[in-house]
């Protein structure tokens, strides 16, 4: 027997859904393709490994789901917790630096049953302290609320620089900073602040370990150790220049292949894709990207209160960084930092926290301001 | 609301607020793609403005040539006796990432097959710079046994490996060590001199002989693979390849047969000989005794046998026939008493009278012949016949030596003969620039005395003494004595000649000048009164000779040399050249019996019995 009468509610359910979704399809459709991208590529990176294939399709079908519930929880609501969340995302943080596990760095929480990382925690909770910090007071924000915005970004992200994790933190800090810049704070002033913190690089020189230092020096000049320090900078540019305009083709690179370029299924992905996709795909992606940053801004600029505003424009741009740190490390345009290639490389937490992120927007859509 | 900042607070514009925002959101978007446009510039001019560069390097990366050896090219006699050839032998290789511990496996490896401390070390070293999955040798030359003991405990030993590789050998062992040489392994030494490139997949280099001067045509050429690697070095498949090229095989112009009646002729004793064909230069053989055997030192020689050669006082490895420095003695004779007839200061029947003393004017110096009370009225032939020394101090003082030097410099004395052998000495041709630049003295009357009977300052080497012969045997047209006769590119392949290198103009006498000499040494041979008649008269053939004796211990006075108590070392060395058949010479020899007391008695039944090898071969067997 076929229940005729539930068929005809799901349709009817589908079709109002398709008419008026809870979630941005474009914005969707993007992020589906981004993710798709990646776990073609992932297949030849990992020498066909279909278990890790499964394990990351596994991962980022949990990020969906988590994507589609925060897509139904109303913007009011998050504002309502972000600061617990805040407090608790600082918490754990101070944790982790007395009882975290990691090789060589002290990142992960191990709760027996979950073991994760709570610097993702701080991706979400810098952002939306910062944004709820500024969202009752007159905009752009004085010299003193910027004193407070600063405090409340530098706790953790000094908190993740100390684990040591240079690429989190400063993925973290630069989310709270585009909520100061989304809040309209004068170009004046940001000259101020990026100069003083230009003034204080050879501070955070001093901060930082020794292994940070070599990558910044092998950034400088790669070829002074080529089989040391140097090789991944190296042979990541190797890999994109030997892929030409139209690329090896799929399963052609050489370089992962034969495991010539290190970390290929993770931080340097974006190096197979390079070569085995060439110019052409190296353009397609970063159009996606550039796409889903610019309908993050959009939504942001028609949401309906300054904190959802503010948020949603924060999560778009610093998913720029991502492509920005990351893609330039590959192409040798900036030192080599632990950042992944958004829902590209391999690896869970990432890819959760950024759709996770995404539900966020996709809830601040779903409520923005309508019948203007 | 809760607040952190409740101070001072400017009334919320939401609208203006949000016209803010927009700006922000639209100068953040163009930062952005201002800032991915130019991340993708750096895309563009990675992967079309230097992609040509990268992709070499990405091939560099992954495509490694495995050099292919080539075979060594073989060594042939003149009649195609292998001399020197390229054997399958076995070794035993461990891979240590399959063979797991790596220590504990040598260890019962070693109750299996024996294995040296030696053969451990070179183990270790190479085990310092290879990689866990690449092969390393353990020991070379497993015996048959040993390969079949090994074959039998297989599965106890996982990455352990018997191997087949091809090695040189010398089925000829130590008779033919010093022309042919042998093979060792490259060393560091060899690798300064050699080009890497051509090296790159050959283990061993000619160190001697024949191997050591031929290399290059011996060598081949090296061939590679392609093969794609992975980061590790690994090999995972072969690309493409170009096969190597074997090296040329020689062909000597050596007659084993002829070698090994001379290695026997000379039973067990220590001297040279080296045979020569007058009529085109080719050695025919070439013997330095005693000799060792070269396939030791292929494959590494143990410490203690090489000590054994090098500590043995009759010197093994010494070449003597290229290297040893002998006093000639009166085997210059023929050569001495041409030079008289060419200058037209004796014609063939001039006499002497030999008293058993000669003087020269003025001085008190006595020098004798070697027959108490002198051999009377003697010419060139019977001077020659008896060996009569005052004859030719006579004639050689007569010439003065600015005139015999030049005589004896055009039969090669005093150079090398530009045999086909590294490290040829000049020997010695006395002279008086000579004596001055050697010893910063004048040269005295009496010196040219004695280098008219080859003694003195002279010093030859066998194979000077043989090819002086041989130009004197050939009529004074010189050949440039040579051991290569033909090269061949395969074992099928048609010889192809070897180009041979110009010699000496020859040396101008009539046939009247020629006879006499020959006839003289023919008497030496055949006549009632030549010294060595008992080695001669019964030959079928004529013969040619003269004998020599180098002395060690100099006559003093009338005081007799007993060679029976005069210490090995300081008797005599036994000197022979001889040519037949005498009137159309086809083999010339000159060979030294060291401590063999006289010329005649020591040297000349050897040199008999090479003659005798070569023109009457003894049975069937030897005939073509």
């Amino acid at each position: 027997m076929i229940d005729f009468d539930l068929m005809a509610r799901l349709e009817h359910r589908a079709a109002r859904w398709l008419k008026r979704p809870r979630v941005d399809l474009f914005l969707l459709g993007a992020l589906l393709a981004v993710a798709v991208a990646g776990l073609v590529v992932l297949f030849s990176a990992s020498a066909e490994d279909p278990g890790q294939v499964v394990n990351q399709a596994l991962r980022l079908l949990l990020g969906f789901t988590v994507l589609f519930v925060f897509a139904r929880i109303p913007p009011t609501v998050f504002r309502t917790w972000t600061p617990w969340f805040y407090a608790f995302t600082v918490a754990l943080l101070i944790a982790v630096l007395i009882f975290g596990e990691g090789r060589g760095a002290h990142r992960w929480l191990d709760f027996k049953i979950i073991r994760f990382q709570p610097s993702e925690f701080a991706k979400l909770a810098l952002p939306m302290m910062v944004a709820w910090y500024l969202h009752d007071r007159a905009l752009p924000p004085t010299w003193r609320n910027l004193a407070v915005c600063a405090v409340l970004i530098g706790l953790p992200a000094l908190l993740i620089m100390d684990q040591p994790d240079l690429g989190t933190a400063l993925l973290v800090s630069a989310s709270g900073a585009f909520v100061v810049f989304l809040a309209g704070i004068g170009w004046m002033r940001i000259s101020l602040i990026l100069g003083s913190g230009l003034a204080c690089l050879p501070v955070l020189w001093h901060f930082m370990h020794e292994y940070q230092r070599n990558r910044v020096r092998m950034f400088l000049d790669p070829e002074a150790d080529p089989l040391g320090n140097g090789w991944n900078i190296i042979q990541s540019q190797i890999a994109v220049g030997s892929g030409g305009v139209f690329g090896k083709g799929w399963l052609g690179s050489t370089q992962a292949r034969l495991d010539f370029l290190p970390e290929h299924t993770t931080d340097f992905i974006f190096a197979v894709f390079s070569e085995e996709f060439g110019l052409i795909g190296v353009i397609a992606i970063i159009a996606v990207y550039l796409f889903i940053i610019g309908r993050g801004l959009w939504i942001a600029a028609n949401a309906r209160d300054t904190f959802s505003r503010l948020l949603a424009g924060s999560i778009s741009m610093t998913f720029f960084v991502y492509v920005m740190v990351n893609g330039g490390m590959i192409a040798g345009l900036l030192p080599v930092v632990g950042v992944p290639m958004p829902l590209v490389s391999y690896g869970g937490t990432s890819a959760v926290s950024l759709l996770a992120g995404f539900g966020i927007l996709m809830s601040i859509h779903a409520h923005r301001l309508r019948g203007r | 609301m809760i607040g952190l900042g409740r101070g001072r607070r400017a009334v919320k514009d939401p609208v203006q607020e949000s016209n803010l925002f927009r700006v922000r959101a639209a100068e953040g978007f163009l930062i952005i793609a201002l800032c991915l446009s130019v991340l993708l510039g750096r895309y563009v001019w990675l992967q079309v403005l230097r992609h040509d560069e990268f992709s070499g390097r990405a091939d560099e990366n992954r495509i490694k040539l495995k050099p292919l050896p080539p075979s060594r090219g073989l060594i042939y006699d003149r009649n195609g006796v292998l001399l020197a050839e390229n054997i399958l032998d076995y070794r035993l290789e461990v891979i240590p990432e399959q063979a797991g511990d790596v220590d504990a496996t040598l260890a019962r490896l070693g109750q299996v097959i024996a294995i040296s401390p030696d053969d451990r070390d070179q183990f270790e070293a190479l085990r310092q710079v290879k990689r866990r999955f690449h092969n390393i040798p353990l020991r070379y030359a497993l015996s048959e046994q040993e390969v079949s003991r090994f074959a039998l405990e297989r599965h106890r030993f996982p990455g352990v490996e018997v191997v087949p590789y091809l090695t040189r050998f010398y089925p000829q062992g130590s008779d033919f060590a010093h022309v042919v040489g042998y093979v060792g392994r490259i060393d560091d030494e060899d690798r300064e001199r050699l080009e890497d490139a051509r090296y790159s997949a050959t283990t061993h280099i000619g160190k001697t002989g024949i191997e050591r001067y031929y290399e290059d045509l011996l060598l081949g050429e090296v061939g590679y693979e392609r093969v794609e690697t992975n980061a590790e070095g690994r090999a995972l498949r072969v690309l493409g390849r170009v096969p190597s090229k074997p090296g040329r095989h020689l062909r000597l112009s050596i007659d084993a047969r002829l070698q090994r009646a001379a290695v026997a002729a000379f039973a067990g004793r220590a001297g040279a000989a080296v045979a020569i064909d007058p009529r085109n230069g080719e050695v025919l053989a070439m013997v330095s005794q005693p000799a060792f055997d070269p396939n030791q030192f292929v494959n590494g020689i143990s410490r203690k046998d090489y000590a054994a050669l090098i500590g043995d006082p009759r010197r093994p490895l010494y070449n003597r026939a290229v290297l040893g420095g002998y006093e000639p003695g009166s085997t210059i004779k023929p050569f001495i008493g041409l030079m008289g007839l060419r200058l037209g200061l004796r014609t063939p029947g001039d006499t002497i009278w030999s008293s058993g003393e000669y003087r020269l004017p003025g001085q008190n110096a006595v020098w004798r012949d070697w027959k108490r009370g002198g051999h009377g009225e003697v010419n060139l032939r019977e001077a020659l016949a008896q060996s009569v020394n005052t004859y030719f101090y006579d004639l050689a003082v007569d010439t003065g030596i600015d005139r015999l030097e030049p005589e004896m410099r055009a039969f090669g004395f005093g150079a090398p003969t530009g045999l086909d052998l590294t490290g040829e000495p000049s020997g010695v041709l006395p002279s008086r620039s000579w004596k001055q630049k050697r010893f910063g003295k004048a040269w005295y009357p009496g010196e040219t005395v004695i280098a008219g009977i080859g003694q003195g300052y002279w010093v030859v080497t066998p194979v000077q003494l043989a090819h002086a012969l041989s130009t004197l045997a050939a009529r004074g047209v010189s050949h440039r004595p040579h051991l290569l006769m033909s090269l061949q590119a395969g074992i099928d392949a048609d010889p192809e000649p070897v180009a041979i290198l110009p010699d000496r103009p020859p040396i101008e006498a009539t046939p009247a000048q020629w006879d006499a000499v020959r006839e003289g040494m023919e008497a030496v041979m055949h006549s009632p009164s030549g010294t060595a008649r008992a080695f001669g008269f019964d030959a079928p053939y004529r013969i040619a000779g003269k004998s020599g004796t180098a002395q060690r211990a100099r006559r003093r006075g009338n005081q007799e040399y007993n060679e029976n108590t005069t210490p090995e070392h300081l008797r005599h060395q036994a000197l022979f050249v001889a040519f037949a058949p005498a009137e159309a010479p086809t083999i010339a020899v000159a060979l030294v019996v060291e401590h063999g007391s006289s010329g005649s008695k020591a040297a000349a039944p050897v040199a008999r019995a090479i003659l005798d090898a070569y023109l009457n071969p003894p049975s069937a067997e030897a005939t073509p």
